[in-house]
């Protein structure tokens, strides 16, 4: 079945976005800090290391290499430097270096990538160093002018105190001194017992600009001269442009450019954005759509459906004991076939990005999530080096995965390459947003369980059959052809770890990549494996004639922090006691990006179709909360992608196209769907997890379980909006 | 050519009569705190105040906007001092990638202007934009905050 082939990869940008990637493993980490000359902000003010810049009226600016994009790691991030640093949270502001400049100085700002959950965890250890350095340093400038010890010296909220003297002096005195000194080669960080700032739910740094229209997201970037352009793209994935008629909108108002955008989509370029859509809508466009043209979401379906035979190949995740064996001698069997679609990520801002190309020189500013991507893809698309050229980042208007992708950065570049001098401004519009989305990899599971005559779960197979995102996007991640990420939340170890023990244990992926683009979709494989899981957990429960919660207990014992999200959900809710009449409750745990977290549901259903969502619990334990309020909102958001996702998400493939475009065939949650989500934080300590995408994992399998609990009916495959289940 | 009064301001703009009130707003008349989600009416995130009441100006031609009062996020501040929306916003922390809260303060200033007190029913009927960081939990509770004060 060749037509399934996968998108065809760019050797070049990948071959530079690995290099990058690199570097930093060996670099990034272990050189936090500038050199020993003095390096200025744009205003003037010398930084003390790379990460902090001190002004003479006492303000911090904090530097913050990864992105923000509603998640608040922006905030969280400049709170674990100011910890350290022991300044004025209130004269606290961050800044974005580019990627350009970090490239120049040897990525000493480490990985700009924001996904995976990552930004606090993956750089906590060396932005805290970053702040305690800075500290340091100033200490010493005040020790040194005061000529005493340093050790005699302590710092709190900016002000630097000699102790035996009384004498006091601010960071913005002593910032000029303090730039000038050699960093420390090690710093010691606090005890986390010692934390003020880190755990408090302080406001976000940037909330204000969100009120008054004053923030500028990529839609809002003006440049002087700039012009617009609006794009299409083959809407058959593979596809390529074959021609277009360029003389019947030429006089068309406000155009002033029609070109081709690589091999595969055209764009005009216009006065306005507006008139460049009308313009580009009036075009006629011949496509050669090719063999992608005959695959449908029923060739598909029935493609991954062949992979759930055992006979066909496939790639074993994680396995103890002889689960095949164990199942053919069990005293009772149960298997269920679950099944996951495609979803688009849906920002509410759609893709753009404004370039600026000279002969000499390439810009960009845009939203996205890997300013170092965007950096590589600005370097491949304007064939210029890195030093010609840079990326200037602005607030995301949502990314969950969608903006780590370069795609749009790319077509930018290759627009304004064509009109030298000229900055363009591409946006996508939303139907083009929906037809060229990185979509939530489609995906079936099959699963049999079997008990021994006294009930026990003795064995369980799980096999996936469906589409790997690192074939797609990161090939070099395979190992030996086999997609690891595909087994989170039922690995058998790391940050994504299965939370059972079953003494026969089989999971497995039959890897089938149809021609629909894949990419990380908040919470990527977790979400699906989760659904999976923990509804076929609760057949499991129900086969055995075991209350759910018990059941699964049983078998966490060796899985403490993940029994301990459960049975805090458990708690809150009020498990073992009787829900209001007419209410159903349905529970879910799963481990992914290093964090444990579980979800219960309270729900009431009429007539069988029609759901009402009273109450949402949701317990994480990230090991450390860096900020508790923006954890909450994560958990939260959590719900209303999730559940989004399960009502009225899934786009569906006609003739080799996503037949979804626009918020009307692809609709998400309002308020009045939405109940509050009551979220439990029992943070361990000792560990380092992410927030921002495992609970999406819970969200779904914990209202159809209690949908389940409510009608007996078991619902296998999402979106409900397919099965005539609304919200009620 | 069209005249726009908008934020107390009139505007003189070289526009098509059927352009959309959203692009003369972001792209002639240069305000872009007004956002384009879905260009369908159906997200809300282009939503103005037209003679007060909450539109979605996206679908709203420029022809059918001249005449009204058109007040954008820009204008809902009374010079430096903040709308109570907006102050309890940035109080209790409500966006977060704020694409969408354009659209959602000019559809509670709305909300609040016609109910000051307005039950969670009368929020679910009235607020339907779409956020997909999933605020609303964070909007109710403003709303509310606002209504009691």
């Amino acid at each position: 079945m060749n037509k399934h082939i996968s998108p065809r990869l760019n050797r070049r940008a990948f071959v530079i976005g690995t290099a990058a990637v690199g570097a930093g493993l060996a670099i990034g980490l272990d050189l936090p800090l500038g050199g020993p000359s003095v390096v200025r902000a744009a205003d003037g003010s010398p930084e003390i290391g790379a990460w902090v810049v001190v002004r003479p009226d006492d303000t911090v600016v904090i530097r913050i290499a990864r992105s923000e994009m509603g998640q608040g790691s922006l905030t969280g991030l400049a709170q674990l430097v100011a910890e350290e640093l022991e300044c004025d949270w209130t004269k606290v502001t961050t800044e974005y270096p580019t990627p350009g400049q970090s490239v120049a100085r040897k990525r000493v700002w480490g990985d700009f990538s924001t996904g995976g959950s990552r930004g606090i965890r993956s750089s906590q250890d060396y932005v805290r160093k970053g702040g305690a350095t800075a500290r340091v340093m100033l200490i010493q400038a005040a020790a040194d002018a005061w000529k005493v010890p340093a050790s005699e010296c302590r710092a709190e909220n900016s002000v630097i105190t000699h102790t035996p003297s009384g004498r006091t002096t601010t960071y913005g005195k002593v910032a000029e001194a303090a730039a000038k000194l050699t960093p420390p080669a090690d710093v010691k960080l606090k005890d986390p017992k010692d934390w003020k700032l880190i755990g408090k739910g302080v406001n976000r740094l940037d909330t204000a600009d969100k009120t008054t229209g004053a923030m500028v997201y990529g839609i809002d970037v003006k440049l002087p001269g700039m012009l617009n352009a609006a794009i299409k793209d083959c809407p058959v994935f593979g596809g390529k442009l074959k021609s277009f008629d360029e003389a019947k909108i030429a006089d068309m108002k406000g155009v002033k450019k029609v070109v081709k955008v690589g091999d595969t989509a055209v764009a005009v370029v216009a006065d306005t954005w507006w008139h460049a859509k009308t313009a580009l809508e009036a075009l006629p466009i011949v496509w050669d759509e090719g063999d992608n043209a005959k695959v449908s979401s029923e060739s598909i379906a029935k493609w991954l459906a062949e992979g759930l035979d055992n006979s066909q190949p496939a790639y074993v995740g994680n396995k103890n004991g002889d689960a095949k064996a164990a199942i053919a001698g069990a005293a009772k069997k149960v298997e269920a076939v679950y099944s996951y679609p495609y979803q688009n990520h849906a920002t509410m801002e759609p893709m753009n990005a404004t370039a600026l190309y000279t002969a000499d020189k390439c810009e960009v500013w845009c939203g996205t999530q890997n300013g170092e991507a965007a950096f590589a893809a600005v370097l491949e698309a304007s064939g210029l080096p890195a030093e010609k050229c840079d990326v200037h980042k602005v607030m995301l208007g949502g990314g969950f995965g969608r903006r780590g992708q370069t795609d749009y950065v790319r077509q930018a570049v290759m627009i304004a390459k064509q009109m030298p001098g000229t900055p363009i401004k591409l946006l996508w519009s939303r139907e083009e947003d929906m037809a060229h989305g990185r979509y939530h990899p489609i995906t079936q599971c099959k699963m049999t369980g079997a008990f021994d005559a006294n009930n026990n779960l003795i064995a369980l197979h799980y096999r996936l059959s469906g589409q790997s995102i690192l074939f797609s996007l990161r090939p070099e991640a395979l190992q030996n052809g086999m997609d690891p990420a595909a087994f989170q939340g039922v690995a058998q170890s790391g940050e994504a770890a299965f939370g059972y023990s079953v003494p026969n244990l089989l999971v497995e992926h039959a890897m089938r990549n149809p021609h629909v683009p894949p990419g990380f979709w908040r919470g990527v494989n977790v979400n699906h494996n989760a659904i999976y899981m923990e509804c076929f957990m609760d057949e499991l429960a129900h086969a055995a004639g075991q209350d759910p919660l018990e059941f699964r207990r049983k078998l966490m014992g060796n899985h403490p922090k993940h029994l301990a999200v459960l049975n805090a959900v458990a708690e809150k809710i009020g498990w073992n006691t009787p829900a209001p009449q007419g209410v159903y409750r349905g529970i879910a745990q799963v481990m992914g990006y290093g964090s444990y977290v579980a979800g219960a549901a309270e729900i009431s259903v009429t007539d069988g179709s029609k759901i009402k969502v009273h109450r949402i619990v949701a317990s994480t334990d990230p090991g450390y909360v860096v900020n508790p309020a923006q954890v909450e909102r994560q958990v939260a958001g959590s719900f209303v992608y999730g559940l989004s996702a399960l009502f009225y998400g899934g786009c569906t493939v006609k003739d080799g196209k996503i037949e979804q475009t626009n918020f009307d065939t692809y609709n998400s949650m309002r308020i009045n769907e939405m109940p509050k989500v009551e979220t439990v934080m029992v943070p361990s300590g000792g560990f380092w997890g992410g927030v921002g995408e495992p609970t999406i994992g819970v969200a779904a399998p914990a209202v159809l379980n209690a949908y389940f609990a409510a009608t007996g009916k078991r619902i296998r495959q999402v979106p409900l909006r397919d099965q005539n289940i609304t919200f009620a | 050519m069209a005249n726009l009064t908008i934020n107390g301001k009139t505007f003189t703009l070289d526009v098509e009569p059927d352009t959309p009130l959203l692009w003369a707003i972001r792209e002639n008349a240069g305000l872009t705190g007004t956002k384009y989600g879905c260009g369908i009416a159906q997200c809300g995130a282009c939503t103005v105040h037209l003679d007060g009441v909450a539109m979605r100006s996206c679908g709203i031609s420029v022809s059918e906007a001249e005449g009204k009062q058109i007040t954008t996020i820009e204008g809902l501040a009374s010079g430096d001092t903040l709308h109570k929306v907006q102050e309890a916003w940035i109080a209790q922390d409500v966006p977060q990638c704020g694409y969408c809260q354009s659209g959602m303060i000019m559809a509670v200033a709305a909300l609040l202007n016609e109910k000051p007190k307005p039950t969670d029913a009368d929020i679910d009927e009235a607020i339907t934009n779409i956020c997909r960081c999933g605020t609303f939990q964070q909007v109710r509770e403003a709303i509310h905050t606002i209504a009691s004060a």
